[in-house]
């Protein structure tokens, strides 16, 4: 099991670099210059030429890049063009807010996916099944920050319950969570009801019906742990479109995260914010995709990592 | 909704004899959720069609004496900040997102596809190259993979095009490549090449024919996602620019104004909600009438 840990995450290595060198190569290409960008429309070249010795950007590109990947193994990404500020100390300080965030989200539309899900495959074609099946799919075509700012006109305008944006107190968190757990709880709910409509017409399970045992231990016991390996899947891939969903929940609250940062940071030509930004939000996905893979064989034996 | 239900399943029993699209059609009829995805798409595809007839004028003009207006006879749905007919700039958008959608869907098939069909179809080293771009590709969940080309590209309508297009390539990809891997060992691809057929003839008409169902189905939901990603690159202002009337960024300057006039926001987004909802249901549809295996 430790050796399959270490095995993956050097296997995410090359996948990084190619990110890293694509996402340099790209950037570079760009019309329009980062050092004029930086010194602004007043400077004279001379100036912009002090920038561009200081960005290293005067230096050919194979160097630069080498530069990038040595400092990027002392976890230095550059300093911000906006803030001047280092990159990696921004990242940081934003990361906690965006995993709150991601966190609380996927933990809320569990909560609420998995038994809609299980009671619409217990009851197929009943009016349960129809309210689960035809809010997922209300849920999946509904644009996340339209529906966030609809809570807003209801909780924050209409009846003044909760703030529309920023940080501070637990009320802070509400609105925004809900948002993001409405984008995955669809997806969610959708997937444990085929998985469990799959299993339930399995042998095993008329076979444990047949014993007499009790409906609610058949499908807890019997049905549910054989269908959760879809489930935990689509869980894992769920947190990777959340991530997506955040850019735009953040930008909707005015929430100090990650996504926010990457927007800011676009609108500006931050190169080395964006930069930095793309890869840590690979690097999170990566890393998702790992602890999935670690529970698939802790909810099912009959997967081994060696 | 990928589970045929039980009406769908007896019209398909009742239909044996015809041809498996005629069966599928009617499958697909029989489906109340998908016929009513068709109807609001083909309200969509009418609305971007006639919305200069619609709505004369022009939809940028701004009339500041008439800013922030709640709905009424004049303006059915209000204006917004600069007192434009919020209706008049949604029939309008309609034209802009079609357009984007239909970009983007044809630059996911384009590059997609034939990428899909080489890497499947001749293996090797072609395969593992092509595989290895489309998992960098992946290793970003799709919104924030259209945002990060977005960067690189700058704003615009085009660079929206092109961003989420690449951004659905990989998926094309790996969907055309897993059909390719089930059909290219089969008796007729056998058959046709031990006859000294070319392989492009083979890839053509043994072998696209095959792949066609999954991609028509991925077609529909991937116009829906589309509208979906440009609203939300339009949302954060890097998408479609004003002051053309896009639904995302027309979302996004109604955030300003969400306290003392929330209709500007309300039906923008309403809209984005409708014509994705259409093509869910309809894509959904398709797949449980023409590829009942398909489930998930």
């Amino acid at each position: 099991m430790f050796q399959y840990v270490i095995k993956r995450l050097i296997s995410t290595v090359p996948v990084l670099l190619g990110i890293s060198l694509l996402l340099f190569v790209m950037l570079r290409m760009l019309p329009g210059d980062p050092a004029q960008v930086l010194a602004g429309q007043m400077a004279t070249p001379e100036e912009v030429e002090v920038i561009r010795h200081q960005l290293g950007l005067d230096r050919p590109i194979h160097v630069q890049y080498a530069l990038f990947l040595a400092r990027l193994a002392h976890l230095d990404l550059g300093r911000s063009a906006r803030t001047q500020n280092p990159v990696i100390q921004e990242i940081w300080a934003r990361l906690p807010n965006t995993v709150l965030l991601a966190v609380l989200a996927i933990s809320l539309a569990c909560l609420f996916g998995i038994p809609a899900g299980i009671v619409a495959a217990v009851r197929p074609n009943s009016w349960i099944d129809y309210l689960v099946t035809s809010s997922a799919l209300v849920g999946i075509s509904m644009p996340v920050f339209w529906l966030g700012l609809m809570l807003v006109v209801v909780f924050s305008v209409l009846l003044q319950w909760l703030p529309a944006g920023g940080t501070g107190s637990w009320k802070h968190v509400v609105l925004p969570s809900l948002t993001l757990a409405s984008f995955v709880v669809a997806f969610i709910a959708r997937m444990t009801r085929s998985s469990m409509l799959e299993v339930l017409s399995q042998d095993y399970v008329t076979t444990a019906r047949a014993k007499g045992l009790k409906e609610l231990w058949v499908i807890t016991k019997h049905a549910l742990k054989n269908a959760l390996i879809p489930i935990i899947t689509v869980v894992g891939l769920q947190f990777g479109m959340l991530l997506g969903g955040a850019v735009l929940t953040e930008t909707v609250f005015a929430w100090p995260g990650l996504g926010r940062l990457i927007v800011d940071s676009i609108l500006a030509r931050d190169y080395p914010m964006i930069q930095g930004t793309i890869l840590v939000f690979g690097l999170l996905y990566i890393l998702v995709n790992l602890v999935v893979d670690l529970i698939y064989a802790v909810v099912d034996p009959r997967i081994r990592y060696e | 909704m990928s589970e045929v239900n039980a009406t769908t399943s007896l019209a398909g029993e009742e239909a044996v004899g015809f041809s498996p699209f005629r069966r599928g059609w009617m499958k697909l009829l029989r489906n109340r959720a998908a016929v009513f995805g068709g109807l609001l798409i083909l309200a969509y595809l009418f609305t971007a069609l006639t919305a200069p007839v619609l709505s004369p004028g022009d939809p940028s003009a701004p009339n500041l004496m008439a800013s922030l207006e709640r709905p009424s006879w004049k303006h059915p749905l209000g204006t917004d900040e600069l007192g434009r007919s919020i209706l008049g700039r949604i029939l309008y958008g309609s034209r802009v997102s079609l357009l984007i959608a239909i970009g983007v869907v044809a630059v996911g098939l384009l590059v997609g596809v034939p990428l899909g069909l080489v890497s499947g179809y001749y293996g090797g080293k072609i395969d593992f190259f092509i595989q290895r771009i489309t998992d960098m590709l992946l290793a970003f969940p799709g919104f924030l993979l259209a945002l990060a080309l977005v960067a690189i590209l700058g704003v615009g309508l085009k660079n929206t095009v092109i961003s989420i297009g690449i951004s659905m390539v990989p998926i094309y990809i790996r969907l055309v490549r897993g059909c390719v891997l089930a059909v290219r060992e089969q008796v007729y691809v056998e058959a046709a090449r031990a006859l000294g057929t070319k392989d492009v003839t083979i890839l053509r008409r043994h072998i696209l024919p095959n792949v066609l169902v999954p991609i028509i189905v991925q077609t529909s939901l991937g116009m829906g996602t589309a509208i979906l990603f440009a609203a939300g690159l339009g949302f954060l202002g890097v998408g479609v620019q004003p002051p053309t009337p896009e639904w995302g960024a027309m979302l996004g300057s109604g955030r300003a104004y969400i306290f003392n006039a929330p209709h500007v926001a309300t039906f923008p987004g309403l809209a984005i909600f409708l014509a994705v909802l259409g093509f869910n249901l309809l894509g959904d549809g398709l797949r449980d009438a023409l590829d009942p295996r398909a489930r998930g």
